[in-house]
């Protein structure tokens, strides 16, 4: 691709297609696809055509999915903007920007083990739906709100699922318990993918170190530019650097963070 | 019409650039736009050595603006040299390097150092950092230090103009206007940042990591528009607006009060398309309203 080609696809005024409302302000977006290469973990940023100056900036998602029928994104209302996004309807258009970042690397012939931490599944759907060798994958899923919310029963058709309620400080030593003995188990040529809250991607490190599994985080911290002009995205690194999240992730490998010493 | 402007020394294709610290060291948004079809480019501050930024949280959104607390992080004005510049179209496009310090000697040092650099345009001094040696009281809310430190970089800035960036946490921002101009500076650009903070009741805590920010974006705009109003009634050197543009429209009316020059800043984090597409904007504008040249227009606020 041409320079000249990238700068026309980077930046896109779409179209929603079809929205879709679940239970505990979970929301799906489809949008009219844009032609772009990706990868799981990548993301873009969004901003509605009618937010004029409030809310001011553009909120970063995951591509949960993107195939020729439609871009599909999944988020939960958190705040203004997350609330904001569910007037959409179909028709409206939005301006998003990406593919950003740098995605998860595996190659389809790896065994491969996801974590995710309940949002964290957004940038799995994808992978999981068009993975070439689905049995290759398996799946860690700690929730708070009810399963129903999620796409999970979709998932579970393709590829090993369990999943864990994450509630109450004993459900979250149990997570812990069954990520360790899966960790355990993808530590030789396996590769783990993770993402979801802070303190889960901390403790998904630490496990990792200690049991020499090769680990990718995906570090969702917030964002104001989602291309690297304006530093409000910095990760501490291991040995003192500082990452940008958007640009030098938000993927990264667990050793190139600091995330098990927080 | 004939979209260029005179700055302090540099000439613009036309009166737009980019704001500090909100288009990274210029290179990063070529997806979205030309630079060489902007009128400038103001580059991340710029400390003599690499400076890891704040902790925690650095960005927070407020209406119709935001907050951060980026703490001046930056890869030192060494490696902006040696790693951004060969990259930038500096032969078409001036370069403006933004440099921050902690007291005199190093302000001298690094003007020396980057107005020696063949594709630096000019320094822009941001005297809103802390002065180390006075216990950190700010250059910029100070006339005397603000003179002293404009002082210190243009006797070293050589035939390189010096445009001094004004706080608006101050009392009286003229005041601090007067007192770069009788010290040497060649412009002056405002506003930078306004001080502010975000709460949060639930976890009782401040959302920026370093409890206090500079807020930006369209809900300062009227406060930016006074203070280049006033500021240019009161010097004689060219005023450089910014704060909350987010259209031609907008920046339009920092010309119309007397800017000679305007920043896009943190707007173009909702648009990054903004600081391209705001120069072929404005153009059309002016043929809209009938303005036939700067000179007719700019200042020409009626008041009576
Ligand atoms: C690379 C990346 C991918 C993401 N992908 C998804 C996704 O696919 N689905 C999804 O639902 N969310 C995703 N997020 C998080 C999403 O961007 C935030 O939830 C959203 O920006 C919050 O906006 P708001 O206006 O609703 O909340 P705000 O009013 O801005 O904040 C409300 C609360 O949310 C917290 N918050 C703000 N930004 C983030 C953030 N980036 N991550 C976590 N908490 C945040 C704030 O601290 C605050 O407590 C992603 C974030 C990043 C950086
Ligand atoms: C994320 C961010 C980083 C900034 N960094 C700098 C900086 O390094 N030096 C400086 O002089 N101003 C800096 N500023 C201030 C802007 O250049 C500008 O003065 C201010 O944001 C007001 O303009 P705006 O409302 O158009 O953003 C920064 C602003 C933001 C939002
Ligand atoms: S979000 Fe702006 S630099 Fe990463």
């Amino acid at each position: 691709m041409t320079t000249e080609e990238q700068k026309m696809t980077l930046h896109h005024d779409l179209k929603v297609l079809e929205t879709e409302s679940l239970d505990s302000g979970f929301h799906w977006l489809r949008l009219n696809p844009p032609s772009w290469s990706w990868q799981p973990g990548q993301f873009l940023m969004l901003r509605p055509r009618e937010w004029s100056s409030d809310p001011f900036l553009p909120r970063p998602l995951s591509i949960a999915d993107l195939d020729g029928e439609a871009l599909s994104l999944f988020w939960h209302v958190v705040g203004k903007g997350t609330r904001k996004m569910t007037h959409l309807r179909s028709g409206d258009r939005v301006r998003v920007w990406g593919p950003l970042g740098r995605g998860f690397y595996f190659e389809p012939h790896m065994p491969v083990l996801l974590l995710a931490g309940g949002m964290g599944l957004a940038p799995f759907i994808g992978l999981i739906r068009h993975h070439p060798h689905p049995e290759n994958l398996e799946l860690i899923f700690g929730h708070r709100e009810d399963l129903s919310s999620y796409p999970l029963a979709e998932l579970s058709k393709r590829i090993l699922t369990w999943s864990l309620q994450d509630r109450t400080p004993k459900d979250l030593a149990k997570l812990e318990k069954a990520m360790k003995v899966k960790i355990q188990g993808y530590s030789g040529d396996g590769r783990v993918l993770a993402c979801g809250p802070r303190p889960f991607l901390s403790m998904v490190s630490r496990l990792s170190r200690e049991n020499g599994a090769r680990t990718q985080v995906c570090m969702e911290t917030p964002m104001a530019c989602g291309h690297g002009v304006c530093l409000g995205c910095s990760v501490p690194g291991a040995g003192g650097r500082t990452y940008q999240a958007c640009v030098d992730g938000p993927v990264f490998s667990a050793e190139e963070l600091a995330l098990d010493q927080e | 019409m004939e979209q260029t402007v005179a700055l302090g020394g540099l000439t613009l294709k036309n009166p737009v650039l980019t704001a500090s610290g909100t288009f990274g060291y210029g290179t990063e948004a070529s997806a979205f736009g030309d630079v060489r079809f902007l009128g400038g480019i103001v580059v991340k501050g710029l400390s003599l050595e690499a400076r890891p930024g704040n902790p925690g949280g650095r960005i927070a959104e407020t209406p119709c603006g935001m907050l951060n607390s980026i703490g001046l992080e930056n890869i030192g004005a060494g490696r902006f040299v040696r790693e951004f510049l060969p990259r930038l179209p500096w032969q078409e496009t001036p370069v403006v390097a933004n440099i921050y310090a902690g007291d005199y000697d190093e302000f001298a040092e690094l003007a020396a150092y980057l107005a020696d650099q063949e594709g630096i345009a000019g320094l822009e001094v941001n005297i809103s950092c802390p002065n180390v040696r006075a216990g950190g009281a700010r250059f910029g809310q100070d006339p005397d230090m603000a003179a002293k430190a404009c002082a210190a970089v243009r006797e070293k800035a050589g035939d390189k103009p010096v445009i001094l960036k004004l706080s608006p946490n101050v009392t009286d921002v003229t005041e601090i206007a007067r007192a770069v101009e009788d010290a040497g500076a060649d412009a002056v650009s405002l506003i930078n940042t306004l001080s502010g903070m975000a709460v949060d009741i639930r976890t009782r805590r401040p959302v920026l990591g370093s409890v206090i920010g500079g807020l930006s974006g369209p809900a300062i705009k009227p406060v930016a528009l006074q203070a280049v109003y006033r500021v240019c009634r009161e010097v004689n050197i060219p005023v450089v607006g910014l704060g909350g543009i987010t259209s031609a429209e907008d920046a339009l009316e920092f010309i119309l009060v007397g800017a000679r020059a305007v920043q896009v800043g943190s707007a173009s984090f909702a648009d990054p398309q903004l600081p391209f597409s705001l120069v072929s904007r404005l153009e059309e504008l002016c043929e809209e309203l009938g303005i036939e040249s700067w000179e007719e227009f700019r200042g020409r606020i009626e008041t009576e």
